[in-house]
């Protein structure tokens, strides 16, 4: 008798049969839409445009250099090649002890070298993805919870809850605040665990934040570790971004709170998530990275790092070049440079058709505000006008409510993934959008004007006019946006 | 504003302060042993001999004449794109190239006696992350996977420790040398059910360990025929299948069922590892192949927290879909450990002590019952523990791979070069020769 084994109820498991991977989200839609149709300068000038992968690629150049440079750092080479044998025997979980030197000084000139980091911390684990899913099962059992400012990565929901059962809380955040995190809102959310009888365990941020490509001041930080200790919970800081800041030495570390103000808190209650993947560049390479404070959880860490260790391969190559200090302080400051340049070109250029976007002086990614473009303030609005930028203006932008923002209207747009010519073409094709829209609400506005003659209320031919100003004004400083004047 | 640091320690979850990770048991302490002491030829000749890890060094030369042959494919020369490429390259399917040259090992290690489909290898950071994953995959917490004893201790860990799972042990005897019988499946089967504990599979490791032998088709078919039965599942951790001595001795799940044309085939699921058959454990290349399309979707989802670094997926990829080099190196690769094997199989005859016959796999299952002071697992570990601090050599004691009867112990040959496991067994010579009188 032959059973119908993938229907039979329970055979697989139910993490297995859930939604816990995440990929239904609107977030891989994107994606999806990309990669059915995606843009070539030569092969496909009118496929979508890749704006919702956050890549450091604009730095390739300095490591292929190093690379060229260095046939040491190769296992497969004949310079390097007499490592062989022992790199690919090496398992111990520890990771080779170059390596683990070479990511704490990248960690600390990443920071302006204004902290050490201990390489003893140091942790390693599949990709950051790993780092936080192994965070999870250390610090928190089934059924209890983090929680996370929003609007958050959206690969957080996957990656601290899937496998763990563990849950998230969003601690919310507002626009009317430039998004920053409240002890209001962290309370809130703290009592609203509670009332539903849920533990929670602790607060997981990411500084710079993703997606909105800010970071946290120091008071904030502080505030922030007042209310863990004071909670007696865990603080998990996600700085995959760090290296990305633009504005060198106004990024603050966890590290550094706790270097300045050693008494804040209970140190055993800090951990810091790392990776080479956003950086660097590395994605492909797998080289996620847990720094704690608690010995216990290095410990354990470390022993979970069995399921999930970076390649010796790897660690080799990555050994040798991040413990060259004149090619790191290069690498770091180019690519500021270069992410900055790349930044500033699009918000300006975007503001210059009235589209504002979120200040930032971070990632790989800016936190773009088309609140004005929606019918109605809903997510659905939201929806739908992102399903018009995917397949009208053949571009993939992420929908912030795939970012859990409490707010529709936020789009995340990746900029550092894509060479000089596609920056332009993704320009071209939101200005051009923007136009015709203007367009298309310029002769809405004279059939309504002409069909709806004195009796209509002045009030909303006011408000009308008062928006396409807003909009067609040519000389639109960014400085004098009303967008960025209302957010400040 | 100070803080007073007087509190209670924030709590770590449950999984953290547990003790299934596994380390205090014996397997690792005498690793720790080794740690401390280590033998080395010239420096310290007195130190410790690792004969506890399960290591393939033998047939190094061959990968590394390869890789000075071929520098321009698996290296990525000075070719811009190729690095960019390279360390852009993070989608979970892993490299189309790597996956098929992974499909086409598999099928050479077997013989062409079974073929397997690229778009079913699933790519995992070692088979560590392998078992894991298929077990979060196959079962729920507080679920059971049967494992035939004795088995590899790391499958404490691996099935059990963050996953909740548990293994209920299917009981062999070395009567028949340890062979799985029917009995012994439905005898384990039923101890779960009698616990009120839900079976979700069963987990083998063929060619095994400990043991070093390969399961015979007769009893893979049983196996089948079982999980058939009450509908549950079978994963084969075929991680040793390329250290086989004899290439037509070992048998794999994937010809059976390829002989079955396929029915049933989707409770099946292959664990396999480039760490003992290329020797390669540092490098971290696992992968689960399941004839099962819901297992690959989810198990290709899963394998985000433990994904193959694409810089080494592309140093293997040539490598391995390299036919006339895959070929040669299993050739040579079987050949070199069946002569290691030989060899110590040898020396401890003429030491007096009998192993298990074995047929594949990194050790041999040495058999030292009839030193034992009494029958007991006291008693093994007691000469254990001799063994290590006074022969001088780290070897596993049965007791922790769960073994059914004490005084087996797992010796591991291939970690070492043959002058170090002559030292290693006139060692043991001695200390058994001293114990007779």
């Amino acid at each position: 008798m032959d059973i119908a084994l993938n229907t039979t109820h329970n055979f697989l498991s139910k993490i297995a049969t859930n939604d816990g991977h995440g990929e239904n989200s609107p977030y891989f839609d994107g994606w999806k839409a990309y990669d059915s149709d995606p843009y070539h300068h030569e092969t496909n000038p009118s496929g979508v445009i890749q704006m919702g992968l956050a890549e450091n690629q604009l730095c390739f150049d300095l490591i292929q250099e190093w690379i060229g440079n260095h046939p040491e750092a190769s296992i497969c080479t004949p310079q390097g090649g007499f490592d062989f044998k022992e790199i690919a025997l090496f398992q111990d979980y520890h990771g080779l002890p170059e390596f683990r030197s070479a990511i704490a000084n990248f960690m600390s000139r990443v920071r302006g070298s204004r902290v050490q980091f201990d390489p003893d911390r140091i942790v390693m684990s599949g990709g950051a993805t790993g780092a936080h899913e192994t965070l999870a099962f250390c610090l928190a059992n089934r059924g209890e919870a983090f929680l996370v400012p929003t609007p958050y990565y959206p690969g957080f929901d996957r990656d601290l809850k899937w496998r763990t059962g563990v849950e998230l809380i969003p601690v919310v955040c507002e626009s009317s605040n430039n998004f920053k995190v409240t002890l209001g809102a962290l309370e809130e959310a703290y009592d609203k665990a509670k009332e539903s009888n849920i533990k929670v365990k602790g607060l997981l941020i990411t500084n710079p934040s993703n997606p909105l490509g800010t970071f946290y001041d120091k008071e904030t930080l502080k505030t922030l570790v007042d209310f863990i200790n004071e909670k007696n919970i865990h603080l998990v800081c996600d700085e995959i971004y760090a290296g990305t800041v633009t504005r060198e030495n106004e990024f603050v570390s966890i590290a550094e709170v706790l270097e300045e103000f050693p008494t804040i808190c209970d140190h055993n209650l800090i951990h810091i998530v790392y990776s080479l993947s956003k950086d660097m560049g590395f994605p492909g390479f797998r080289v996620g990275i847990i720094y704690s404070f608690n010995d216990t959880v290095v410990n354990i860490a470390r022993k979970m790092s069995s399921f999930g260790l970076v390649s010796t391969q790897t660690q080799h190559m990555v050994a040798s070049m991040l413990s060259e200090n004149d090619f790191v302080d290069n690498f770091i400051k180019e690519s500021r440079n270069r992410l900055a340049h790349r930044h500033d070109m699009f918000t300006r250029e975007l503001a210059q058709v009235g589209i504002g976007s979120l200040e930032s002086n971070a990632g790989l990614f800016f936190w773009m505000d088309l609140r004005r473009f929606l019918k109605e303030p809903t997510f659905e609005s939201e929806m739908t006008f992102w399903r018009t930028i995917i397949s009208e203006i053949k571009l993939n932008v992420s929908p912030g409510s795939s970012f859990h923002c409490n707010e529709p209207g936020w789009f995340r747009v990746c900029f550092a993934n894509m060479d000089d010519a596609t920056v332009m073409v993704a320009l071209e094709r939101i200005k051009s959008f923007v136009h015709e829209t203007r367009m298309l609400e310029i002769k809405t506005m004279a059939k309504i004007k002409t069909k709806k003659q004195c009796w209509q209320n002045n009030l909303q031919l006011k408000l009308s006019s008062r928006r396409l100003e807003d909009i067609m004004s040519p000389q639109y400083s960014p400085l004098n946006s009303p967008m960025l004047r209302a957010q400040n | 504003m100070a803080i007073e640091i007087v509190q209670p320690s924030v709590e770590l979850s449950k999984i953290a302060l547990s003790e299934t990770h596994g380390e205090d048991s014996p397997y690792f302490a005498g690793w720790k042993a080794y740690d401390e002491n280590p033998y080395h030829e010239l420096h310290n000749p007195s130190g410790v001999i690792q004969m506890g890890l399960a290591e393939n060094q033998v047939s190094f030369d061959l990968l590394e004449e390869y890789l000075e042959s071929n520098l321009e494919s698996s290296n990525w020369g000075q070719k811009v794109s190729g690095f960019r490429e390279n360390a852009l390259f993070q989608d979970y399917h892993g490299l189309v190239s790597f996956r098929k040259a992974m499909a086409s090992f598999m099928e050479e290690v077997r013989g062409g006696k079974a073929k397997f489909n690229p778009e079913r290898i699933v790519l995992t950071a070692g088979a560590t992350a392998a078992n894991e994953l298929l077990t979060f995959i196959l079962a729920n917490p507080g679920d059971a996977l049967l494992v035939p004893t004795p088995y590899y201790p790391g499958f404490d860990r691996d099935l059990r420790w963050r996953t909740g799972v548990q293994i209920v042990p299917i009981h062999c005897e070395s009567s028949n040398n340890f062979q799985i019988t029917p009995e012994a499946l439905e005898a384990a089967y039923d101890h779960a059910r009698s616990m009120n504990i839900k079976v979700k599979g069963v987990l083998i490791t063929n060619p095994s360990n400990p043991l070093g032998a390969t399961i015979q088709r007769k009893v893979l078919e049983e196996i089948l025929d079982f999980v058939t039965r009450k509908n549950i599942h079978l994963v084969s951790d075929e991680i040793y299948s390329g250290s086989a001595f004899y290439a037509d001795e070992f048998v794999s799940i994937a010809e059976v069922l390829e002989s079955r044309n396929y029915k049933d085939s989707e409770r099946c699921h292959i664990v396999y590892s480039l760490s003992k058959d290329l020797g390669l454990p540092g490098f971290r290349v696992g992968t689960v192949y399941s004839y099962n399309d819901q297992v690959v979707t989810t198990a290709r989802r899963m394998s985000s927290f433990t994904l193959i670094s694409s810089q080494t997926q592309f140093l293997l990829a040539s490598m391995l879909s390299d036919k006339e080099f895959t070929r040669k190196y299993i050739k040579i690769n079987r050949e070199r450990l069946k002569k290691r094997y030989e060899m110590i199989i040898n020396g401890l005859k003429k030491a007096g002590i009998e192993c298990l016959k074995g047929n594949a796999g990194l050790f041999c299952w040495m058999n030292l019952s009839p030193y034992l002071e009494e029958p007991t697992i006291e008693s093994e570990l007691a000469i254990w523990k001799t063994i290590m601090h006074e022969v001088r050599l780290n070897i596993s004691p049965g007791s922790s791979c769960h073994c059914s009867e004490p005084g087996w112990f797992r010796v591991c040959f291939a970690n070492m070069s043959e002058e170090t496991l002559e030292v290693a067994l006139s060692r043991i010579h001695e200390f058994i020769t001293t114990r007779k009188q």
